[in-house]
């Protein structure tokens, strides 16, 4: 049952990823991995719509694969399933609120959440950068991921662009601040304009 | 009834007006919410999002579902939090369809490929910005280097790495207490 599927995955993303919705990220990537419903490519094509259109990202990126995955009620199973637990965990915080915020144990766990939910994103970082700036392919063999080259080593072309919108995003003052969709349609167009997926 | 339903609608609109992560929405919440409804306080709010951005799920649903309990129990939570889902419900499922139309096209192909390497660059600014918050010494560093190699090398569920990092914080900072 697909649905029941879904729903369980998503209960699990919404349980367990700490920091918003990017932090989602790590575990939509290993869903598509581990249940074969859509490739990183895809995933990162939904992250994009995700940003730009209205609506928290990470909700918009559980609708859009729902959506992928089964239509319609696989939109609206995904979602529910991942603010399920939100729900559930919020309201027994409420319930308890100043105490949750003194309890030295909450404290001690966030220290450790807190850079291991960072290196996750950063991990998916590394994953998204192989598969869009280079050639290099990431197959698991066991319980370990093993690379190797098919085609050009470095994607040239990706490799500037994103060097360009790097010192945008972080250097050029102002600039920096622009909502990310300003970006996003400024890459549509240079894929476009220097034919990025070579078609 | 009507309350319940106000609610919802505000928080429908709530999640019209969002675009991009969570944080973005604090100033309307605080416009919505706050200056007009006056569901909450300012310091309320605030409480609010520092616990909802360091609690599992996605921040805007959890902000959501705590102002909704604070002005109407628990079904007031799970209306708030319905409300800010059902926009992006409708316009993504919409958006979707007609984007699976277009897809073979090259222009849109080319397209993707281009936001392809920028969302590459907007996830990698992401980990630069929180990173700043979660590493604050050698051990918060020396975890981040770990589940970041980990995550690159081993095909496991990020569960285990929540759960593990989650169990270390509790055993170092322990440790750290003890040691004094």
């Amino acid at each position: 049952m697909i649905y029941l599927k879904l729903f369980w995955e998503f209960f699990k993303t919404g349980l367990f990823a700490v920091g918003g919705g990017m932090a989602t990220i790590p575990f939509l990537k290993n869903i598509g991995e581990s249940t074969g419903w859509y490739t990183y490519a895809d995933l990162m094509n939904m992250m994009a719509v995700s940003e730009s259109t209205p609506g928290p990202i990470g909700i918009n990126m559980a609708t859009y694969v729902g959506f992928t995955v089964g239509g319609v009620p696989g939109a609206l199973i995904a979602t529910l399933g991942e603010v399920t637990p939100s729900i559930i965990v919020i309201l027994c915080i409420a319930a308890v609120l100043k105490s949750f915020r003194d309890n030295r144990y909450v404290d001690r766990a966030f220290y450790g959440l807190r850079p291991a939910s960072s290196g996750l994103i950063g991990a998916a970082f590394v994953g998204v950068a192989l598969e869009v700036l280079t050639g290099i392919e990431v197959a698991t063999v066991g319980m370990v991921n093993h690379m190797s080259v098919h085609g050009d080593l470095i994607n040239w072309k990706g490799v500037a662009l994103a060097a360009v919108l790097l010192v945008l995003t972080n250097c050029v003052k102002k600039v920096k601040d622009w909502h990310p969709i300003v970006f996003i349609a400024l890459s549509a167009a240079v894929g476009i304009a220097f034919g990025f997926a070579g078609v | 009834m009507k309350e319940l339903w106000e609610l919802y609608i505000t928080y429908a609109k709530i999640g019209v007006m969002t675009f991009g992560g969570g944080m973005t929405m604090l100033p309307i919440l605080q416009r919505e919410v706050v200056d007009q409804k006056h569901w909450v306080t300012e310091e309320e709010l605030m409480d609010y999002y520092a616990i909802s951005q360091c609690t599992p799920g996605i921040i805007a649903v959890n902000t959501a579902t705590f102002i909704g309990q604070k002005h109407k129990g628990i079904l007031g939570g799970i209306l708030a939090t319905l409300g800010v889902v059902t926009p992006s419900l409708l316009i993504i499922t919409l958006l979707a369809g007609i984007i699976q139309e277009f897809s073979h096209l090259p222009a849109v192909k080319n397209a993707f490929a281009g936001i392809q390497v920028c969302i590459c660059v907007l996830i990698f600014n992401a980990v630069k910005k929180l990173l700043k918050k979660a590493v604050i010494d050698k051990r918060t560093a020396a975890i981040f280097a770990v589940v970041l190699l980990g995550g690159v090398f081993l095909d496991l569920s990020p569960v285990w790495f929540v759960i593990a990092a989650a169990l270390s914080g509790i055993a170092l900072k322990g440790l750290e207490v003890r040691g004094k």
